[in-house]
């Protein structure tokens, strides 16, 4: 179980992310939700030890998570890479392999096959030579997550995996989510979607600094808690053009100025 | 033109200047790879800069001159990257301001503690032909280690340089890795003074690795073109200097250049004269015109 216990992070004397508490189980697939600067980032690279916390202790199975991070698969922000690196897709998904390889040996036999798996279950096995610059953005993405997989991680956690990705990419890591989730991995996804897909999460974290609610999407997606969230209110089924985040969830429409390349 | 080639091999001071051209053009290519992913070719431009107060003083309390260019040059990372973290001064303004404080400091050094002995022309721009055998043993050595580490290394490396964020998250020891690389490129730094001065060594790291850079698609590989075009424009300079009595360190650094722009125009995958949209392009320009 993944125990966040009053996690707070401050950057210059600003709060980043404040007093949040929440429980992930195993078999959970959560989703992070919120408005641009909410601290979604934040609260993930906190979660991992990638900035320091003013606040709060974070466990996996009750030990504390940076002790253990070869347990945990992080895929960062699309936007936090340079695509334009020399590397192909099969070294970068053996990236993942490398804290279980440890220091001064080559990756085993067993790695390759893990990478090998990944790759063909994301589809890009058949792009393993190609440099990773030569695919698109969802490739890209399908191979970031082939990493995640081939870590052979127990908690999974994703910064805005849909943003600028094909339907396909898209539909395949809904699956693999929900194959992780059979495996009983526990998984934390940032998303900036407020549409129809919410129904593959168990669990929802609406998050405005501070953690506005937690639970089903029933009852964390309320006017009330909206309004607190985004700072607006909104009315249900309106569509919002300037930046806000209506409803699609209710009025069943995606809205695509929500799928640019944001940073918390 | 064999004797052309083999004429100036007669002499003890060219075999020397061909080892150490040799050596520098693989190692600069090795570490500059790491430092033009890394977005790290100003830091190269700080460090070389950088080192002048450290010969001054290892020159006054006479210990080798390599040592005191090597911790001062370290001093001067540490500088930048502590100014970038612990305040919100942007990266360049921190290296500008570092880089000519070092140097400045290096100027009053030398005056004041009476070590215009040393010869600041030779250091600012080398002289590949006055090599030693000892700057050469010390060139050879530095490549050797920096070369086992990176192998030893490898794999870590490149996930370092390539997701600095992932390889955290992995419990990869980033500061470390990132020291490493500043302590890699200070050994180069110190490595080329000689060869091709501190004004000019930052073409010697970043020129060949970018070159190799646009050529192919592998780390691996382009540390091996990088490699070749380093080794090969430093023996090339060392040729020129010795037939046309041109200052060698200038001369490497022009055929660098030129390896660059040929990569540049004419990469058989990015090239912009020869990038494969390109040559559809004018494919499609010429069908209308027949058409």
């Amino acid at each position: 179980m993944l125990e966040v216990r009053n996690l707070s992070v401050s950057y210059r004397h600003t709060w980043a992310v404040e007093r949040v508490s929440f429980v992930l189980q195993p078999g959970q697939v959560a989703g992070l939700l919120g408005s641009n600067g909410a601290g979604k980032s934040s609260l993930i690279k906190a979660i991992l030890g990638l900035i320091p916390c003013a606040s709060g202790a974070i466990y996996w199975k009750n030990k504390p998570v940076t002790k253990q991070l070869n347990k945990v698969a992080y895929v960062s922000q699309r936007s936090q890479i340079d695509w334009d690196y020399p590397v192909t897709v099969e070294k970068v998904a053996m990236m993942g392999r490398i804290s279980s390889t440890g220091w001064f040996r080559s990756h085993s036999k067993h790695s390759h096959l893990l990478v090998r798996q990944a790759l063909e279950r994301v589809g890009m096995w058949q792009y393993r030579a190609s440099q990773i610059r030569e695919l698109s953005g969802g490739q890209q993405q399908r191979v970031f997550l082939a990493r995640a997989i081939a870590q052979d991680a127990e908690l999974f956690l994703f910064d805005e995996p849909f943003n600028n990705v094909d339907s396909q990419t898209e539909s395949i890591i809904f699956d693999i989510f929900a194959e992780l989730k059979a495996q009983q991995k526990a998984l934390l996804v940032i998303s900036h979607d407020l549409s129809e897909t919410l129904e593959n999460y168990d669990k929802l974290l609406l998050l405005n600094k501070k953690l506005i609610a937690a639970g089903s999407i029933e009852t964390v997606l309320t006017n009330e808690n909206i309004n607190k969230a985004y700072n607006r209110y909104l009315p249900v089924g309106n569509s919002d053009q300037r930046g806000f985040p209506s409803l699609p969830l209710l009025t069943n429409q995606k809205t695509p100025e929500l799928q640019k390349s944001t940073r918390c | 033109m064999l004797t052309w080639l083999t004429e100036p091999l007669e002499f003890e001071f060219m075999r020397q200047a061909i080892a150490i051209g040799l050596s520098l053009g693989i190692l600069s290519a090795v570490v500059g790879s790491y430092l033009i992913l890394q977005q790290m070719g100003m830091m190269s431009g700080v460090i070389s800069h950088a080192v002048l107060p450290g010969i001054s003083i290892a020159f006054f309390l006479e210990i080798n001159v390599a040592i005191g260019a090597f911790i001062a040059g370290i001093l001067s990372a540490l500088l930048v990257v502590n100014i970038q973290k612990r305040s919100r001064i942007k990266v360049d303004a921190a290296m500008a301001l570092t880089l000519t404080s070092f140097l400045a400091l290096g100027v009053i050094l030398i005056t004041s503690l009476n070590t215009d002995r040393i010869n600041l022309d030779e250091i600012l721009f080398g002289d590949i032909l006055g090599v030693t055998s000892s700057d050469v043993w010390r060139t050879v050595i530095i490549t050797a280690i920096i070369l086992i580490l990176t192998k030893l290394f490898y794999k870590e490396l490149e996930f370092y340089t390539f997701d600095p964020l992932g390889a955290k998250a992995c419990g990869l020891p980033v500061n470390l890795l990132y020291f490493g690389l500043i302590c890699a490129i200070t050994l180069t730094i110190v490595a080329s003074m000689q060869t091709v001065g501190v004004l000019l060594v930052m073409s010697l790291l970043v020129g060949p690795a970018i070159a190799a850079y646009l050529l192919v698609k592998e780390l691996d590989r382009m540390m091996l073109v990088g490699s070749i075009i380093g080794a090969v424009s430093s023996i090339a300079g060392m040729y020129g200097s010795y037939y046309f009595d041109l200052p060698s360190g200038a001369a490497i650094v022009m055929i660098i250049f030129g390896f660059f722009l040929l990569a540049f125009l004419f990469s058989p995958t990015q090239g912009i004269l020869t990038a494969p949209e390109l040559k559809n392009k004018v494919f499609y320009w010429l069908r209308s015109l027949l058409n």
